[in-house]
């Protein structure tokens, strides 16, 4: 069941186009993550999805799609007191006991009355996160969510993912940058650099001539981010991901 | 009771500190004091557009400040700098308003009671309006506080939430509208901001969370707002001024205690 899909979405930031001709869907239950360079308009297709930039191209939500979204970087502005509680009951109010259900399950039982801005890198993802999924969301959307994690923080982050995919059987929307997780996490992985440049299993877009193009060729992408060859210049229509029947050839702007 | 003008001002000052409190913690929280601020001076020509016209001024003043509200609203972020724009919008307003004021020959009218308010002089007719207007103003951010606040926390995660940031927005410009039109009897164009920011910015130490925060605050300006009269009839000083005095002082002890407290 396609929870949320897009045909010919374009995005133009101040007569910059950020995203052309993206066609994207995620099905219930799926694990999406969309992968590429800085600028390449990841964080734009999410804003996209959620409603808050302007895009052409046509949307199609499933009806009373409930959508759970943790953006990359939340600030809090000093003058507005905010305690972790009453951050989690924001916009809808929920009882004090799923709550303290929420923190306990994200491994912050102790933090309800302290102040989202005295809480450390961590703990500020989880409760981000612990607050999307108060509502029980059908698609759970992350930008970047382990930005400021340590290794093993990021990797209890996406096992915590990984098992709420199966609580709440919900999909997973997720940008992120650590390819070597991505890489085993992911059912699908997008390719993205202003257009899709081709998607597919993570095996398949790790050897597809498109993905190495922008990441390299280091194995399953482990060190393929401190290789980024940004002049990738989208020349390379007609041959590489099309060649491999699990990919699916995706290229529009050539 | 309502006939003596002590009982009045004090009526109205609560009135308009009670509804301006909780709109001041959002123009804190969002950092929209300078749009108060070009809401506010815009007023002043309405103010003399209502006078020339012969329509009430409270309506005058609350049209014009809705127009200028969405202006800015809607100016924001095509091109300038918004405290480059809010600076040219809020002190051109003054200015057209004033030199408006000045073609109304056959009209006497005392410039100052506007700028600076003149609460001894409400009438019960007045006090009904800042009541109704106070009153709506904390209807509507009671119905759209939780909107509000996600909103002001961040306009994303209203977005994912099915909240329209752009429409609370429009729901905060006409509070302050509302709010700069009833409160220009009590304090005056000028100090209308005054009566927004300062008791937020007074209570913020004291509050551990949003609810708390415009409940403090609107405490702290009703305080001020009896405070401000005693004090002007005490030394016969001017009320809207004496009003927006004792809530800095307010601040300030806030402040400077919360400071010791921490240090302590």
């Amino acid at each position: 069941m396609r929870l949320i899909e897009t045909k010919d979405l374009s995005v133009t930031f101040g007569g910059q186009t950020v995203l052309s001709h993206v066609d994207f869907h995620i099905n219930r239950g799926e694990i999406v993550t969309l992968v590429g360079p800085n600028g390449s308009g990841k964080s734009t297709l999410l804003r996209a999805l959620i409603g808050a930039v302007g895009a052409t191209g046509t949307i199609t939500r499933a009806p009373g799609l409930r959508l759970g979204y943790v953006p990359q970087k939340l600030h809090i502005d000093p003058t507005l007191p905010m305690t972790v509680a009453r951050f989690m009951g924001l916009p809808r109010r929920h009882s004090a006991a799923d709550i303290h259900a929420a923190l306990e399950q994200a491994g912050l039982p102790d933090l309800h009355q302290r102040q989202m801005a005295g809480l450390s890198g961590g703990q500020f993802q989880r409760v981000l996160l612990a607050r999307a999924i108060l509502d029980q969301p059908d698609l759970l959307i992350l930008d970047e969510a382990t930005q400021g994690l340590d290794q093993p923080g990021s990797a209890a982050f996406y096992r915590r993912i990984e098992e709420l995919r199966q609580e709440l059987n919900c999909a997973v929307l997720m940008v992120s940058h650590e390819l070597h997780v991505v890489m085993s996490a992911s059912d699908r992985v997008i390719c993205l650099n202003g257009h899709v440049c081709c998607e597919g299993q993570p095996e398949h877009v790790a050897s597809a001539p498109e993905y190495r193009a922008i990441f390299g060729s280091g194995t399953q992408g482990a060190l393929a981010l401190y290789r980024h060859d940004h002049d990738h210049g989208h020349d390379h229509h007609g041959h590489g991901c099309a060649d491999d029947p699990l990919v699916k050839e995706a290229d529009h702007a050539g | 009771m309502l006939d003596d003008f002590m009982v009045r001002a004090v009526l109205a000052g609560l009135g308009v500190a009670l509804a301006a409190a909780p709109l001041g913690c959002f123009v804190v929280w969002r950092r929209m004091a300078y749009f108060g601020d070009a809401t506010a001076h815009a007023s002043i020509l309405g103010v003399a557009l209502a006078l020339g016209f012969g329509i009430s001024v409270f309506a005058g003043a609350l049209v014009v400040a809705l127009l200028m509200g969405l202006v800015v609203s809607t100016l924001a972020g095509r091109g300038y700098a918004m405290d480059t724009l809010l600076g040219v919008l809020a002190h051109s307003a003054l200015a057209f308003g004033l030199v408006a004021v000045s073609f109304l020959s056959g009209v006497r009218i005392d410039l100052m009671a506007y700028l600076f308010g003149d609460i001894l002089a409400v009438s019960a007719g007045d006090l009904a309006v800042i009541w109704g207007g106070a009153a709506l103003v904390l209807a509507g951010l009671a119905w759209r506080w939780q909107a509000l606040l996600t909103t002001t926390l961040n306009p994303d995660l209203a977005y994912a939430s099915g909240i329209d940031p752009r429409r609370e927005q429009l729901v905060l410009t006409l509070a302050l509208a509302l709010v700069v039109a009833v409160a220009i009897k009590v304090v005056g164009v000028l100090l209308i901001v005054a009566l927004l920011i300062i008791p937020a910015a007074a209570a913020r130490p004291l509050a551990h969370t949003p609810e708390r925060m415009a409940l403090m605050a609107a405490t702290i300006g009703a305080m001020s707002a009896v405070g401000g009269l005693w004090v002007s009839l005490m030394l016969d000083t001017p009320t809207g001024p004496s009003i927006v005095c004792v809530a800095a002082i307010c601040f300030a002890v806030m402040n400077l205690g919360h400071a010791v407290v921490r240090q302590g």
